[in-house]
């Protein structure tokens, strides 16, 4: 088990994730639009999320090998 | 409108299916086969974060605040990423040491401390009350919304006497329901199986309730997502809601409250128990740490279009969105799906009351009641032999105190916040936890004053800035200290402390609050160093991770005790049997035969107090043991000297382990070395049975010879000169060999001479032809030469080319079948060398030679048959041609002989000649 590898992705993505979702990156997200019709802001925090969860997914399962 | 009969019937049925689920439980737990040992159930039971707040409070957030109900779900990702650092030392910090609860980790990483174990769980209490004040709220108004007890505005009634307020009987329902769920027994790990699978079991059933009202409003009432938010973009009150500034707050404000649910999710006290303290297995947490946060955001997708579809539909300010999940589908006349909608938030608040009041029950006994009953005199003594029953009664008794201080606050302070708000102010409760957690994990310097001063900091700073300001807003307290500061100092006003604005009052309780707490917590920690216990236990937290690994003392504490004593001080507690059982087991596990032959050792001491620790929490196990056992509490120096020693072992063990490795390589290079001096030796003593025999082959004829010439003088002088020419030429073979031999040595040994010129190799092999012509005719052999009209000067030692051609072509001259011969001499040249194949049609050497033919007296074909020669011709060859940086290797030729070929590498200058030699004709 790769344990150290793996732990220090899931620090990466933990950055990224304090990153994405705060100022000012999120301020780039915070106007009055519809995306695809939904608003954008609503859009850009549940495609991050999503991607992030992901990504911790692909990190703990292919760790579990 | 649905009868009340049918709501109280559905829930109670409801309850009942849970409980069943946790009979069910817990009987396949004592059959071991565990229905909770896989990580989806793990990851399902920590969904208990998602309760009646989640349920119905987010969708009133989302009407409010839009996007802001998020930073509660997106913080428990975050952290969640983290769990496999943070989670995973706290699970095995706790299974290590048998702790049960958030209480009994600080007290015991702060040396055992009932003073700090009693402080985090009064907190924990006082924190999470408004949060099950919250619970039953909404379970409470969702009955009265169901049955029809509401105003227009759909808000519920509530009766004005508390006897006859509903609410009051839902909490004490809920607490009979928890006892029964969670203090049935008494279990040493605290764990309860039964309970984590109802809990997964409601994680279950409320996501599936909010997913289903969540599709009857976007696609029922709405024509799916776009419809709702393009009308909602078309309401320019309601499009404020889609971006963060137009709903109020900052970004500050977004990322204090990402950080309290992060830091809520690790160390809410029911959070800590099903994570940390009912984890089965740690692999598990594995998988939690994507499937929770997956939860999450499922359980979230919904949120904004129920928020907003209910603004559309009832218009604003309205009725209380808190309730949009069961007022948009009774007022739309779906009511079974109302119903649906309240067993999923009944769901919520239950699982959320049930492993609260479990966690906080265990804090409260192991905590605070016990450390107080230990304090009586008469309580320490053995008057009473069992205490199992009472340890139960404690429990139940806390269990009950605790729902009915949430019916206190819900009375008090409930009715005038949304449900969101409530819940925030218990989360910046049990932020509190944080640095004396995480402090305690990764710090050894903590101390026990420091931890100490830091959580009664937080805690009072969060007491004045918002559990007060939360009496005060619902007319409990004289809300003019809200506006005009206590005592009227303008500095002191809860909500703008220190004249701090701009900050909503969760960021601004949480800033000043954790200031304190880390800062109090730091400073004091480090104004004098710790005390032995306390940095023993600092050592046991922060190296928890190796000490399985080797020399890590299990107990910094040196007593012993007798069994005889230490049992039933143990079946006090955990009752006679299970005493017996465990005390059973270590015995087996040192190979002891007996109970009563265990020895009275430290080590028997730490067992019986882990065995403590898990039911009455390691404080009070502590001064439980060191009342029965003899023991001499050590000093700061005399843990630091064990710690030292540890190091020291651990750095020696790693030293002999460096060492051990260089051993075992050198002990590899000696095997192989030998092997090689063996096959040396194997090879001299061949080569000296081999010289030898050759040696006596020709003495022996010389010999032959001699003695007949010498013993018959009559022979006549024809035979006479036939023999001596036969000693002659046998005496010159001899002088060949010895010659060969010594050459060899020389050559092998480095000590030849070599006379270096610039030779053509045309010339030489025509030289090496002629000399030989003699030996083709006399087999009646024909030599046919092929060589290019000039080739690159070679610089090597002329002899010993020549050597090596008659060498080869002697070789040819000897196996080519006699008067039918032909052998091919060919010279070839490019890519840098000269090349000569000698190829003859002789027999050709058998596959199994190939390899040997070039060692010394391996000649080719068998003893009778194989012609006259040394054995070294070829050899030498080799070496010589070897020395030259050439290589000569032998190969099938087409007709079935053998082609002897080498290859001599062309020295730069030899090169830069290639052309000289036409030239040189001009």
């Amino acid at each position: 088990m790769r344990r150290g590898l793996a732990g220090q992705r899931l620090v990466a993505v933990f950055l990224a994730g304090g990153l994405l979702f705060n100022y000012p990156v999120l301020s780039l997200f915070d106007r009055l639009e519809l995306a695809f019709g939904f608003p954008l802001l609503y859009v850009y925090v549940f495609v991050v999320w999503a991607a992030l969860i992901a990504l911790v997914a692909w990190i703990a399962e292919r760790g579990a090998r | 409108m649905i009868s009340g009969g049918l709501i109280v019937s559905v829930s109670f049925a409801y309850l009942l299916l849970l409980f069943a689920v946790a009979y069910f439980g817990d009987r396949r737990a004592d059959q071991g086969r565990s229905i909770i040992a896989n990580p989806w159930t793990y990851a399902l039971s920590l969904a208990v974060y998602c309760t009646a707040w989640t349920y119905f409070g987010s969708v009133g957030r989302a009407a409010s605040g839009g996007v802001w109900f998020l930073p509660i779900y997106l913080g428990p990702t975050l952290g969640f990423a983290l769990s496999w650092l943070i989670i995973l030392k706290m699970i095995r910090i706790a299974k290590t040491y048998r702790i049960t609860s958030i209480a009994d980790f600080i007290a015991s990483r702060y040396g055992k401390s009932h003073l700090l174990g009693g402080l985090v769980s009064i907190i924990a209490v006082v924190g999470t009350v408004p949060y099950i004040a919250l619970q039953l709220k909404a379970i409470s108004s969702g009955y009265a919304l169901m049955i029809g007890e509401h105003d227009a505005a759909y808000r519920a009634i509530h009766a004005g006497s508390w006897l006859q307020d509903s609410t009051l009987y839902i909490a004490l329902v809920l607490a009979v329901f928890t006892v029964f769920f969670g203090t049935r027994h008494l279990d040493a790990t605290e764990r309860h199986e039964g309970m984590v699978a109802a809990i997964a079991f409601e994680s279950v059933v409320k996501l599936v309730a909010f997913l289903a009202v969540g599709l009857f409003v976007t696609y029922g009432l709405f024509d799916g997502f776009g419809d709702i938010f393009a009308r909602a973009f078309a309401d320019a009150e309601l499009a404020g809601l889609f971006t963060l500034d137009g709903s109020g707050g900052g970004y500050g404000g977004w990322f204090a409250l990402t950080l309290l649910a992060m830091l809520s999710v690790i160390f809410l006290p029911r959070q800590f128990q099903v994570t940390v303290v009912e984890n089965v297995n740690e692999q598990h947490l594995r998988r939690a740490t994507w499937v929770f946060p997956a939860y999450l955001l499922a359980i979230n997708i919904f949120v904004l279009p129920i928020a907003l579809g209910g603004l559309l539909l009832f218009g604003q300010g309205t009725v209380d969105p808190d309730t949009f999940v069961l007022t948009l589908p009774l007022v739309h006349g779906q009511e079974w799906l109302a119903v649906l909608a309240f067993v999923g938030g009944l769901s919520a608040a239950t699982g959320m009351v049930i492993v609260e009041t479990i966690a906080l029950s265990t804090m409260v006994c192991n905590d605070l009641v016990m450390p107080l009953l230990l304090r009586l005199r008469r309580f320490k003594q053995a008057a009473y032999p069992d205490l199992t029953g009472l340890l139960l009664v404690i429990r139940r008794g806390a269990i009950l105190g605790v729902l009915l201080l949430g019916y206190l606050y819900f009375r008090l302070a409930g009715e005038a916040y949304a449900l969101v708000a409530i819940g925030l102010i218990s989360f910046a409760a049990v932020a509190q936890f944080a640095p004396a957690m995480l402090g305690g994990m990764y710090w050894r310097g903590g101390t026990r004053d420091g931890a100490l001063a830091g959580l009664a900091a937080g805690f009072l700073l969060w007491t004045y800035t918002l559990l007060l300001p939360s009496f005060a807003k619902s007319g409990w307290l004289d809300p003019g200290f809200l506006e005009h500061g206590l005592f009227g100092l303008a500095w002191l006003k809860p909500e703008q402390l220190f004249g701090l604005q701009g900050l909503d009052n969760i960021s601004h309780a949480l800033f000043w609050s954790m200031t304190a707490n880390i800062g109090c917590y730091v400073l004091v920690s480090v104004l004098r160093s710790p005390t032995g216990q306390e940095a023993s236990q600092a050592t046991l937290f922060v190296d928890v991770f190796r000490r399985g690994q080797a020399v890590m003392p299990a107990t910094f504490w040196r007593g012993s005790a007798e069994v005889s004593v230490l049992q039933p001080l143990v079946a006090r507690f955990l009752g006679i049997r299970r005493a017996q059982e465990a005390f059973s087991a270590d015995a087996r596990a040192r190979g002891v035969a007996r109970v009563e032959d265990l020895k009275a050792d430290a080590g028997l001491v730490h067992f019986a107090e882990t065995l403590l620790a898990g039911a009455i929490g390691s404080a009070s196990a502590r001064v439980m043991v060191s009342s029965v056992a003899q023991e001499e509490p050590l000093g700061l120096d005399e843990v630091m000297n064990i710690l030292d020693e540890a190091s020291q072992v651990r750095a020696y063990s790693h030293q002999l382990e460096e060492k051990s490795r260089a051993l075992e390589a050198a002990t590899d290079e000696l095997r192989h070395a030998n092997e090689q001096l063996k096959e040396l030796d194997r090879l001299k003593d061949d080569f000296m049975s081999s010289v030898t025999h050759e040696l006596r082959t020709p003495l022996t004829s010389i010999r032959a010879f001699s003695e007949m010439l010498h013993d018959d003088p009559k022979i006549d002088l024809a035979e006479r000169k036939r023999f001596l020419g036969i000693i002659v030429s046998e005496t010159e073979r001899l002088t060949r060999l010895v010659n060969q031999v010594l050459d060899m040595a020389k050559i092998e040994s480095g000590h030849a001479e070599w006379h270096n010129s610039d030779i053509d190799m045309r010339q030489l092999v025509e030289h090496a032809v002629s000399t030989t012509a003699q030996l083709f005719r006399d087999r009646g052999a024909t030599v046919e030469l092929s060589l290019p009209d000039a080739v690159p000067l070679l610089r090597a030692d002329h002899d010993r080319m020549v050597q090596v051609m008659l060498n080869l072509l002697a070789n040819a001259a000897k196996f080519v079948p006699e008067n039918e011969g032909r052998v091919k001499v060919e010279l070839t040249y490019g890519e840098g060398e000269v090349r000569v194949d000698v190829t003859d049609n002789g027999p050709g050497i058998p596959p199994g030679f190939l390899p040997v033919i070039f060692e010394k007296f391996r000649q080719g074909g068998d003893e009778r048959s194989r012609p006259q020669g040394t054995g070294l011709g070829l050899p030498i060859s080799k070496q010589i041609v070897e020395h030259f940086g050439g290589r000569l290797w032998v190969t099938p030729a087409a007709g079935g002989g053998a082609r002897f070929s080498f290859a001599l590498p062309l020295g730069e200058r030899a090169a830069e000649s290639a052309a000289a030699p036409h030239n040189e004709i001009e």
